[in-house]
């Protein structure tokens, strides 16, 4: 009893200046167990603190109090709470316990999930990440949780907002894996199919030295996206990818590979009873919709083909030659295409011809130019960011070390300026 | 009995006027009424075994002759060719592939073509016996250490191997003979005869090595000689479907050749391999310098007018008359047993290329014209074209509207535009993968440098 109403008063003490902050955390560090011991009775000291002051120690007692297992009716109430404690508390305070932190928000989720109203989530994760990320290129264990629950409750552009940031620091393998799982198919949902691509892509080319369920499931993605947004899929995955992706991913996704073989045939009819006769897998795996897109991506892509080579054509020949059943449908499909600007032609109602144009952008425009020069200025940063993490792998003395022992392996040049045997 | 006529004058030929009607230039989609008449073209008969089987000796000759037994729906012909490799065969002392066969005649021509079990036994048991002979003696020089006499030993085992079919003991025998060369004139020997036997086997990646070790003698090499290796590799190449490298290799082949190779190649062949491959993979500059202005190749064409004719067809645009001499010389090519595999890519890629020169000069190109030219239906055209098109092959569109093909000329600018963003944008894509990609390993190899410690 003592005990607990002392820390209350250590805390609401020691919560104004810096380094009081920090003698508190050990304090806190030293009285952690005896918090989780007296879990039940916290939830009433809480009210005795003020979230946006005294953050620190009320992340800990906050912690001590969810540890346990939660009933639907306390859930509810915990949400409550713990949405406003992430909206008010202070993010230096928080960001010296990230641990507890992120345990809290991630158990924030889960009673959020309970309560089966995932969008109560969205926004308050948005703020954690926000209060816990150093910089936007961190990742935080708190970034596959949040896109969860934008895909859960359906809120795909909030979670692109987080996806349109460029991630480099990784603290776990595992939330990378997650965080590109879900923000790719995030990205599907908003038919953004290069950036899901990317993101994909990712996953499955990722350093891994296991098979591993989540690349798995990407690389079944992978194909089906692969083959929504450019008509075609290699097998074959690039050199850096790891061993075991290369060996095993193939086999493990058999029935979408199959997919692609067929799809490369060009013929609608065969593909068709192919994604009939496979239909129970691909519902298995929840892919059916994007399988269903697939089927329909080949026309487009197509009729897509057909401007390459045609200037004129008859509706009825695109129909033959697309393997659309009428002239109708066929009409229809490229005047989808004409909107959506896929592609660039005219329909003459009378004949019953289209007339392909040509791509109209000249690259004359201040847009254009604009365009360009973002993108240099972009590429410029990124190449600065490549010869800063260069200098600074030249220098760690744990990769020179292991590049000078494996220097026999390896013939190249390059490593001509590594010494031959490396002291620290 | 025979099925076959009797075989028509092998070089019946007929002096072509070329252009008949004044000369027409390359056809020009406004004015190309082309005045020509459909000319005779000879060849189209069947293939005649006797004259074919003449060019050849040894056992290229027999197994030629089986080949077109094996892949020639006519039964006159197969019992033919049949009839002619057991005649072939008995000269030899190969009892396993006259067996062969025998079964495959199956008794189809009567009793002077059934199974001489007496001839087999006797050639076998002289086998025996000159086997052991040749064992002997190449003891004897063994233990003498003559080295010319010991390669002699393993050459004639070389050669009673190989007229006994077993191809794999000739080849290792001839090679064995390789350590006992003294000058390059053996080394040379040893290489043909390797490059013989491997012929045989169908091993031409050992005929590419052979020949390249004999061209490697220090002592220039006899002009024949030069001829034959030529012949192997170009052989091999085309078996490799580099078709460019082996019309190189064919079109060099000297003069010189003759008849004196006709245990691997009838200069017949030479020209044929020669002149469908330059066709198929050359450009017309070099078709012009290195195949019509060649007067050493020139002479090989002689022997296969219509090779020639075909050729010069070709170049001088007249595309419907050469692909009627491919057309009819096809059947007999399918029985050739170097060729046949690279028939159908060679006869496509020679459709291709000529479409794609009918196309090349002109900026609009009437595809009833076109269609005329090659002797096809404009629909079916049309599908060609769009496959060459969509292959990037020739650059250009179709109007099907008023079945026009129009050139493409593609805006270099707008493309370079294109084309940099598009580098740009994988360049950001490729960078930041990576980065990531570095930074987990580094946080993978931190994990277990820590845990190490």
């Amino acid at each position: 009893m003592n005990t607990l109403e002392g820390l209350v008063t250590q805390i609401q003490g020691l919560s104004s200046t810096a380094s009081d902050v920090s003698s508190l955390q050990n304090f806190l560090k030293k009285a952690d167990d005896s918090l989780h011991a007296e879990s039940t009775r916290l939830l009433a000291f809480l009210d005795q603190l003020d979230p946006s002051k005294h953050s620190l120690g009320y992340l800990y007692f906050l912690e001590a109090c969810t540890a346990g297992p939660v009933t639907k009716e306390q859930a509810s109430s915990f949400v409550l709470i713990i949405s406003r404690f992430i909206s008010s508390c202070v993010a230096e305070q928080i960001r010296l316990a990230p641990d507890k932190f992120t345990s809290v928000c991630k158990r924030f989720k889960d009673q959020v999930l309970l309560l089966e109203e995932p969008l109560r989530g969205v926004a308050p994760l948005l703020t954690a990440i926000r209060k816990l990320q150093s910089s936007t290129e961190h990742l935080t264990t708190l970034h596959p949780a949040f896109l969860l629950l934008c895909l859960l409750a359906k809120c795909y552009k909030t979670g692109l907002s987080i996806l349109e940031e460029d991630i480099l620091e990784v603290d776990q393998p595992r939330e990378l894996f997650l965080y590109c799982y879900y923000g790719g198919m995030i990205c599907i949902g908003q038919k953004r199919f290069q950036k899901a691509l990317e993101l994909l892509h990712n996953v499955v080319t990722a350093p891994m030295s296991t098979d591993n369920a989540i690349a798995v499931e990407a690389y079944k993605k992978y194909i089906l996206v692969s083959l929504i947004h450019h008509g075609q899929f290699s097998t074959s995955l690039p050199k850096y990818a790891s061993t075991v992706a290369q060996r095993n991913l193939k086999n493990l996704c058999q029935p979408y590979v199959e997919l692609a073989n067929s799809y490369s045939d060009g013929k609608i009819a065969d593909l068709e009873t192919f994604v009939q006769a496979n239909k129970e897998k691909f519902e298995n795996d929840s892919n059916l919709g994007l399988v269903k897109q697939v089927v329909s991506s080949m026309y487009k892509h197509n009729i897509q083909r057909l401007t390459q080579t045609y200037l004129t054509l008859s509706l009825q020949d695109i129909a033959n030659i697309v393997q659309l059943t009428s002239l109708k449908e066929a009409e229809m499909h490229v005047l989808q295409m004409i909107q959506d600007g896929e592609i660039y032609a005219m329909i003459n109602q009378k004949d019953g011809m289209v007339r392909f144009l040509e791509d109209h952008e000249q690259y004359k425009t201040c847009e254009m130019i604009d365009c360009i020069d973002s993108s240099i200025q972009r590429l410029m940063t990124l190449s600065k960011k490549l010869t800063v993490m260069d200098e600074l792998m030249s220098c760690d003395p744990l990769y020179l070390a292991k590049a000078g022992r494996e220097r026999h392996r390896y013939d190249f040049e390059d490593l001509d300026n590594v010494p031959q045997r490396f002291n620290i | 009995m025979e099925g076959v006529e009797d075989a028509s004058n092998p070089m019946m030929e007929e002096m072509y006027v070329n252009g008949i009607g004044g000369v027409d230039e390359a056809p020009s989609s406004s004015t190309s009424t082309t005045t020509r008449k459909n000319r005779p073209i000879i060849s189209g008969e069947q293939l005649d075994i006797e004259a074919y089987a003449g060019l050849y000796t040894g056992r290229t000759k027999i197994m030629r002759l089986i080949f077109i037994a094996d892949h020639c729906d006519n039964p006159g012909m197969q019992l033919e060719a049949l009839r002619m490799a057991y005649d072939e065969i008995k000269k030899g002392e190969n009892t396993q592939l006259f067996r062969e066969v025998v079964q495959k005649m199956d008794g189809r021509s009567g009793p002077n073509y059934s199974m001489d079990a007496t001839w087999c036994s006797m050639v076998d048991r002289k086998a025996e016996q000159r086997k052991e002979k040749l064992e002997n003696e190449l003891n004897a020089y063994r233990t003498n250490l003559i080295k010319e006499s010991i390669r002699m030993g393993y050459n004639d085992f070389g050669d009673f191997y190989y007229s006994h079919g077993a191809l794999g003991d000739a080849f290792k025998s001839f090679i064995r003979t390789r350590d006992y060369c003294t000058t390059s004139k053996h080394i040379i020997q040893m290489c043909l005869s390797a490059i013989l036997v491997s012929i045989e086997m169908g091993q031409f990646t050992h005929v590419t090595s052979y020949v390249s070790k004999a061209e490697q003698t220090p002592e220039a090499l006899d002009p024949p000689t030069v001829a034959k290796l030529r012949c192997a590799a170009g052989l091999a190449h085309l078996e490799a479907k580099k078709y460019k490298l082996a019309a190189r290799k064919f079109l060099e082949v000297g003069p010189e050749l003759g008849n004196l190779y006709s245990e691997v190649i009838a200069p017949q062949d030479v020209a044929t391999y020669g002149g469908l491959c330059a066709l198929a993979s050359f450009d017309r500059t070099e078709l012009k310098n290195k195949v019509i202005d060649n007067i050493n190749f020139r002479n090989f064409l002689e022997l296969v007018p219509e090779v020639r004719e075909l050729i010069n067809d070709f170049y001088s645009s007249h595309y419907a008359s050469c692909l009627e001499y491919l057309g009819n010389l096809k059947s007999n090519l399918m029985l050739d047993i170097h060729l046949h595999d690279h028939v159908e890519t060679l006869y496509d890629q020679i459709r291709n290329k000529a479409l794609i020169q009918y196309t090349h000069p002109f900026v609009s190109v009437d595809m009833r014209m076109m269609a005329d030219a090659f002797k096809t239906s404009v629909a079916g055209l049309e599908k060609e074209l769009e496959a060459l098109i969509t292959d990037n092959q020739i650059q250009a569109r179709i109007d099907s509207h008023n079945k026009i093909l129009y050139a493409r000329h593609a805006d270099q600018r707008n493309a370079t535009f294109q084309r940099v963003l598009q580098t740009g944008n994988e360049f950001d894509r490729d960078v930041r993968a990576m980065l990531l990609r570095a930074n987990l390993l580094k946080h993978d190899y931190n994990l277990r440098a820590s845990r190490k410690l």
